[in-house]
């Protein structure tokens, strides 16, 4: 769908100003501040929980792994331990590999065409802004993640204080920049734009796609804007969100904004939408039977759970069938003819 | 039809149409299509058919049984059931596009459906109508879409223009393996009665005669003997290989098609004149003539119902273990799928090569060999007497088929051998070789004539990284270790870079084996004169 | 099948360590800590602005606060009402809130916020 991102922009602009509305006109901060955190968070676990079982309970006949190396075989051949794993380390450190590095997407090449002669030819080229922009992603998101733990906990714990000084190093203004949020805004935007500009990935893309991105952009927009401009009472903040973490919840005396429960609405959409998206890619990435698997099945039978039987031409068949040329050529048989 | 080579590659464009592509329907015009399969091998299988005998994909109206949605909504849900793969797959795909340019057929073509991503996507927008509450409630905003007729033959169309050579998967970040959905969605159009008869014709030969070709067994072993008059002619030694023998020590299983046409017929005759130079216990069998499986092709259960001949006839015969020729998809099946089906093994022993007296550990559980781990075995311990100069006319590359490469990584074997057996060889670029290579264009039962536009386009990226070692290195021999290639690549060849030939690997090592007591040799395995006579100055 | 055990594992965990705040907080009340007042600071009454603006915006004023005196040499800030007050945190700001630890450190540290002002600056002996 070519406008499907204007689709998910709407939607995340009216759920932004639904969570607005909601506290600003009409006082819903009970509604927006202690009753859907829980919400979001039980139909996350729930939905989490359910998807990742609804995937365990389906088999996994054969063993077919992606071989990306050598395979195990001669002793003075060298295996490739990771990209073709025989074992369970192996394939543990190629999943690590994977989930932590994005191993696959670093290796991204883009297919055009050179000019030779009056004849087109095919050329690759490394490219590595998808590899580049989603590593930079996941990893401000988490650290972003890590970072509001601060809310959540008290008295803070000193990891957290200590990622807090190693993302706000760079020292600029006060309060203090946080690497972390910016470079979050950043990746997604050119997540996003990636989206909408390159003509194939464009066509490729439905609102399922845009939707999460923008609400992404949407809440480091806000939480941003919080930090930065509009400020917010983050000492009020905590005692909100401490009272969610430690099941008191309560809204807090004095003015927080409206602002701030968009952010919040916006995190825990995100949180309820996991379970029913394509985000559940977190969860998935561990149950890809073409990565978690070792490719050993010529060492070791791996076994089919629903294996049945079923019918086979035998040879005694096929022995009936061709007999008598069989004889006549001179190859042995079982049974005589009558 | 095709034009001429610079005309096709020059009118290759990557920018999707303006439509969306759920609003563009399959092109079902002639010669974009894999005719469907004759009703005979249908009921000689015993597998669904359509409900009118003879039809066309080009026909508006499909003879579909009045239930074929609910047999495709069955069927879907009893294969999430059984195969988590086809779940996560369905599930998991975040759409980055990384895929998107891998496919030879999306390079080839330029058409958006032949990006992996999409493919599959015709897939999940039905699954996500059908099993998923976000598509029920939402429908087309949520990426779903109902299944209607159009789509069957959406799928028929870009299901059959997949060769299932998982290259996609590599440069997955979740390893999403579209062989895998068209597996399954082959299946499903499958139980409609929809398949192709290059695929089902073989599969129902192979029933019955046991390969892929139909040779009859008093054919196979007279076309076998035709072998041995040629390699005495050119080696003045005479080979006599055994069929159906009990009590051999190792059964050899390769494929039909090495028996049938040329090249493949060097590379057998090679592995005769292998087997005599080191006087190996070995038979054939007529019964088990075929190492490829066209079940792969079709659904699980055929690729077991044939794959089980080939423990049955080693079973029968008392073998101790096999050992498999050069081919491609066979070796997926039986590296991933044959101990799992057919299995266990227990009535052979653990491989051990009488020669060297390596043990193949590696093959502990299926008890099967690959031909190259096995020659290379023999070469690195100094048992074989070579002389690569006799292949000095070649410059030689080598194309990783898909499946030994990217469904059991076997890369070095087969280079070993080449760079014992010739003097000239030159790997081509990075990107399209080992777990990059890129299909011949014709895998996965797609090698029929009248989709020849459609292979030659898909086989482009193979044959320029062919054309780019041929300009650069004057490389003029493309050596393969599949059936399927042996194939393909010469018309394929002939058409992008007519100057390069196709071989298979045993070929290769036929010409340069010194066997003991040989005649002068004066000519290869093809009768063509050892070197290309110089021509005057 | 084989790995369900495994994939319940690898789910508790998660679920662990994304509940972990709960099981860390032990249900325990935090509620956010008020800022003590000196005797002087009660009865100026006002500070520079009001309180509400002084909660969230205290420090983007010290912030132009250093950046006017040290980069333009310019001591003096009038806020709002016209008054003037020499901008300096040790000499304005701690002349009134001269206890650190009970005006700037409780909330500080309830906020899990670092400041850095005290690298530079000193601030007033704490009487107890």
């Amino acid at each position: 769908m070519n406008a499907a991102y204007l689709y998910s922009l709407i939607a995340v602009v009216v759920l932004g100003l639904i969570a607005y509305a909601g506290v600003e006109a009409a006082g819903l901060d009970g509604l927006f501040g202690l009753v859907i955190p829980y919400v979001a968070l039980l139909i996350f676990i729930i939905g989490f929980a359910n998807r990742m079982l609804d995937w365990a309970r389906s088999a996994v006949p054969f063993r077919i792994p992606t071989t990306s190396g050598q395979q195990k075989s001669l002793p003075w051949i060298k295996h490739a331990k990771l990209d073709n794993p025989t074992t369970t380390g192996g394939v543990i450190g190629r999943m690590l590999l994977e989930v932590l590095l994005f191993r696959s997407l670093f290796m991204n090449n883009r297919v055009g065409f050179r000019q030779v002669g009056d004849s087109q030819r095919i050329a690759y080229k490394w490219v590595i802004w998808l590899w580049l922009f989603g590593i930079l992603f996941h990893y401000s998101f988490l650290t972003v993640v890590i970072r509001h733990l601060r809310f959540f906990m008290e008295p803070t714990p000193l990891l957290i204080s200590g990622l807090e000084r190693v993302d706000g190093m760079l020292q600029v203004g006060l309060p203090g920049l946080f690497i972390s949020g910016v470079v979050l805004f950043a990746a997604a935007t050119m997540l996003l734009l990636r989206r909408i500009v390159l003509p194939r990935l464009r066509y490729i893309s439905m609102p399922a796609d845009y939707f999460p991105l923008l609400l992404i952009i949407g809440i480091a927009v806000t939480g941003l804007f919080m930090r930065y401009y509009t400020k917010v009472d983050i000492s009020r903040i905590k005692e909100l969100t401490m009272g969610l973490a430690t099941f008191r919840p309560a809204i807090p005396e004095g003015e927080i904004g409206g602002l701030f429960y968009v952010h919040l609405f916006f995190v825990l959409l995100l949180l309820a939408y996991i379970p029913f998206s394509k985000l559940m890619h977190m969860g998935g990435v561990f149950l890809s039977p073409t990565r978690n698997m070792a490719n050993n099945s010529r060492i070791k039978r791996h076994i089919n759970p629903w294996n049945h039987p079923v019918k086979t031409h035998t040879y005694e068949e096929y022995e009936d069938d061709f007999r008598e040329k069989m004889i006549e050529a001179g190859l042995p048989v079982e049974k005589e003819p009558k | 039809m095709t034009g001429k080579p610079k005309d096709l590659i020059n009118s290759i464009d990557f920018t999707p149409p303006e439509k969306p592509w759920d609003d563009v329907d399959a092109d079902l015009s002639s010669g974009r299509f894999c005719y469907p399969t004759k009703k005979k091998n249908l009921e000689y299988l015993g597998m669904p058919t359509t409900t009118k005998d003879e039809w066309s994909p080009a026909d508006e109206e499909w003879p579909l049984p009045d239930n074929w949605q609910e047999i495709i909504y069955e069927g879907f849900k009893d294969r999430l059931e059984k195969y988590r793969s086809l779940k996560v797959f369905m599930d998991i795909c975040v759409r980055c596009g990384a895929c998107a340019d891998k496919c030879h057929f999306f390079i080839g073509t330029g058409d958006p459906k032949n990006m992996p991503v999409l493919r599959a996507e015709l897939l999940r927008s039905v699954y996500r109508k059908d099993f998923t509450t976000a598509g029920k409630i939402l429908g087309r905003l949520a990426g779903a879409r109902p299944l209607t007729k159009d789509v069957i033959k959406e799928w028929f169309s870009y299901f059959y223009q997949c060769s299932e050579c998982r290259r996609c998967s590599v440069y997955c970040p979740y390893g999403i393996d579209t062989a895998e959905v068209t597996m399954m969605a082959r299946e499903l159009l499958s139980l409609l009665g929809l398949n192709i008869n290059w695929v089902l014709e073989p599969a129902a030969n192979c029933f019955r005669t046991g390969n892929h070709l139909g040779i009859q067994p008093h054919a196979f072993k007279e076309m076998v003997e035709f072998f041995c008059d040629d390699i005495e002619e050119v080696t003045g030694k005479r080979i006599n290989p055994s069929f159906n023998r009990k009590g051999a020590e190792i059964l050899f299983i390769t494929p039909s098609g090495d028996v049938f046409a040329d090249p493949g017929t060097y590379t057998f005759m090679g592995y005769l004149m292998l087997f005599e130079h080191i006087g190996l216990d070995y038979t054939l069998s007529t019964y088990a003539s075929e190492g490829g499986n066209f079940g792969l092709f079709t659904s699980s259960d055929m690729m077991k119902r044939l794959n089980a001949k080939m423990y049955a006839e080693a079973k029968r015969l008392g073998v101790k273990w096999i050992l498999g020729g050069e081919c491609g998809h066979m070796w997926r099946v039986i590296n991933q799928y044959m101990d799992t089906m057919n299995g266990p093994t227990d009535f052979m022993e653990l491989p051990v090569n009488p020669i060297t007296g390596t043990r193949f550990e590696n093959a502990a559980s299926t008890k099967m060999v690959h031909i190259t781990e096995f020659t290379a075995d023999l070469i690195r311990n100094d048992k074989l007497k070579l002389d690569p100069s006799r292949n000095d006319k070649f410059k030689v590359t080598f194309h990783d088929s898909c499946n030994p490469a990217r469904a059991m990584g076997l890369f070095e074997e087969p280079r070993y051998v080449l760079n014992s057996v010739c003097n000239n060889f030159y790997d081509m670029p990075e990107s399209t070789i080992r777990e990059h290579t890129f299909c011949c264009g014709s895998g996965s039962g797609l090698n029929t004539e009248e989709i020849m536009d459609l292979r030659l386009r898909g086989g482009l990226p193979r044959a320029n990284a062919v054309k780019h070692v041929h300009d650069k290195y004057g490389v003029n021999m493309l050596a393969c270790i599949c059936a399927i290639d042996r194939a393909v690549f010469p018309p394929l060849m002939e058409y992008w870079v007519p100057e390069v030939g196709t071989t298979g690997i045993h070929e290769l090592v036929g010409n340069a084996l010194v066997m003991d007591g040989e005649i002068e040799r004066t000519t290869n395995l093809r009768f063509e004169p050892l070197t290309d006579e110089e021509t005057e100055e | 099948m084989q790995d369900k055990g495994k994939i319940i594992a690898g789910l508790i965990i998660f679920f662990m360590i994304l509940t972990f705040p709960f099981w860390y907080n032990r249900g325990a009340a935090s509620p956010a800590p008020e800022p003590e007042l000196t005797q002087k600071a009660k009865e100026a009454k006002v500070c520079i602005a009001d309180t509400e603006y002084m909660r969230t915006e205290h420090m983007q004023v010290l912030d132009v606060w250093r950046d006017t005196v040290v980069r333009d040499g310019k001591r003096v800030y009038v806020n709002a009402e016209g008054k003037e007050y020499v901008a300096s945190l040790s000499d304005t700001c701690m002349d009134c809130h001269s206890n650190k630890a009970e005006f700037c450190d409780r909330c500080h540290n309830y906020a899990s916020v670092t400041p850095y002002c005290w690298e530079c600056h000193t601030y007033p002996e704490e009487k107890k």
